[in-house]
């Protein structure tokens, strides 16, 4: 069997997919890679499908030995990676001969990558996925030392050129667009017009359910308890204390608190690289169907 | 009906309770089903209202809404005329809060038994945890508080009431309902054809293990 021995670990490493979407009504979260676009395209680099698991590597710290020859391609955060200990390209397939070691090291910015291989991590799928969601804890566990990570058969490399990935920059603060509702309403119009001007911190509790934020806390107008609702992916969900939270892959399908608005999906796959203490602001828009950021 | 926008791919009907929800559900499926709009990724019943969620496509956000809105809101099917499957569980009355169930409803434990088994439940939805199905009783039964301090650890199988709702825990959880018994019954096998043996317009039945 071919595949990537972990050798050495320093930090979290999950796989992930595109996930499990469309279980909800039966209390599923859709979990899977928290930057689905950059998955695709790591995949794609690697000659995969889309869909095919790979690994998600929250800050770095990973040595990998190939048993077996591949390709792998990582992209997402800015982390430097070695192979057999010479630099290789980020954002690009790179061969790995049997045997040969692959250090993902240190984020140098942002926060999750995504490392891709020929075949995919060929895990047993739950319920469709092999993604590992930390809600529920359907999928595969986390991934540990001396874990063998079987891989599929590759398929042949990309015959066209694909798509250059593109190297994200890191402003600070961070904005995102923040498409008020359905629950804005539940606060007073001074809360929810500082949430559009302050700038928020990211907490250092923050996971892979939800980024929690630290800032003014939001005011309720309408007081008592809101009957649970479903919840989108990216919804901006404010608690009992008032901080607001952006709801992630791994969310849960229903929740008790007011969402007083939804993050985009290319702002929620930018809060996805953020650290704890680094700065977001939400650029408020009410115009129905307006573009996202 | 009221419908509100999240973000620009999902809207959220607003109904009037656990059953008008579910009512709203029908009327969602039966316009998905028309073909006539863009399918949702998903339609997420919760307590009182429908999330229509995954509307992707140009104009799909605003073709939803203004059918839903158009639309009224649906009469309260008798629960016993749903659609969804009928289901019987086998349950054990031993859960340790029966007694508190008892002084809620101002009865003896075995009238609590016996009223549990005499009504229908409609699945009004799930959410919590992968197969926790929310049922509400028809007719009515008296609510019941949720327990003060939550269990860490609520027994895979426990049937329990809080609310309006009667709820099944498919797993060892943390919990905070009152627990009247238990149930073989597997609740959630993710690899079941049909993963949830709960599922949203399903009506259900309790009756004693034996």
């Amino acid at each position: 069997m071919s595949g990537l021995r972990v050798d050495r670990l320093e930090c979290q490493v999950l796989v992930e997919d595109l996930g499990r979407p469309g279980l909800a009504h039966l209390g599923v979260p859709s979990s899977g890679a928290l930057d689905p676009a950059a998955v695709s395209m790591a995949n794609r680099l690697v000659g995969n499908r889309d869909h095919h698991a790979v690994l998600e590597v929250l800050l770095g710290g990973v040595r990998l030995i190939a048993e077996g020859s591949t390709r792998l391609a990582v992209v997402g955060a800015q982390v430097p990676l070695l192979v057999d200990g010479r630099p290789a390209e980020w954002g690009a397939a790179v061969s790995v001969p049997d045997g040969s070691t692959v250090e993902i090291g240190r984020a140098v910015a942002g926060t999750r990558a995504w490392v891709a291989v020929g075949g995919g991590i060929d895990v047993p799928p739950v319920l469709g996925s092999r993604s590992t969601d930390t809600l529920t804890g359907l999928g595969p566990p986390a991934v540990r030392v001396g874990d063998l990570l079987a891989t599929g058969r590759a398929g042949p490399r990309p015959a066209g050129p694909v798509a250059a990935v593109p190297w994200s920059s890191y402003p600070d603060p961070l904005t995102v667009t923040l498409h008020v509702g359905p629950r804005d309403d539940w606060f007073t119009p001074e809360s929810m017009e500082r949430l559009g001007t302050s700038v928020l911190k990211v907490s250092s509790r923050s996971d892979r359910i939800a980024l929690l934020l630290n800032g003014p806390p939001l005011v309720r107008r309408i007081r008592g308890e809101l009957p649970s609702e479903g919840i989108v992916t990216g919804a901006v969900q404010v608690p009992g204390d008032g901080m607001p939270l952006v709801f992630l892959a791994d969310h849960p399908t229903t929740g008790g608190y007011p969402v007083v608005g939804v993050v985009g999906r290319p702002g929620l796959a930018r809060c996805a690289q953020l650290r704890p203490g680094d700065r977001l602001r939400f650029e408020l828009t009410r115009q129905p169907g307006a573009p996202t950021d | 009906m009221e419908v509100r926008r999240v973000g620009d791919q999902a809207v959220l009907v607003l109904g009037a309770g656990p059953r008008s929800a579910a009512a709203i559900r029908g009327t969602v499926l039966e316009l998905a089903a028309s073909g006539s709009l863009p399918e949702p990724r998903d339609i997420v019943a919760a307590a009182t209202s429908v999330l229509l969620d995954g509307l992707v496509g140009p104009g799909a956000v605003a073709a939803w809404q203004s059918r839903l809105e158009a639309a009224p809101l649906p009469e309260l099917v008798p629960v016993d005329r749903n659609r969804g499957r009928q289901l019987t569980l086998p349950t054990t009355y031993d859960g340790p809060d029966l007694d508190r169930v008892a002084e809620a409803w101002s009865c003896s434990r075995e009238a609590v038994v016996e009223r549990h088994q005499q009504v229908v439940f409609l699945v009004a939805f799930c959410g919590f945890a992968p197969g926790f199905a929310y049922c509400v009783p028809d007719p009515a039964l008296p609510e019941v508080p949720r327990r003060d301090v939550p269990r860490e650890r609520v027994p895979t199988g426990s049937v329990a009431l809080a609310g309006e709702y009667c709820g099944i825990y498919p797993a060892r959880l943390p919990g905070g309902w009152q627990l009247i018994g238990r149930t073989p019954a597997v609740l959630f096998d993710p690899a079941r054809e049909r993963p949830s043996m709960l599922e949203p317009g399903d009506t259900v039945r309790f009756r004693v293990l034996g």
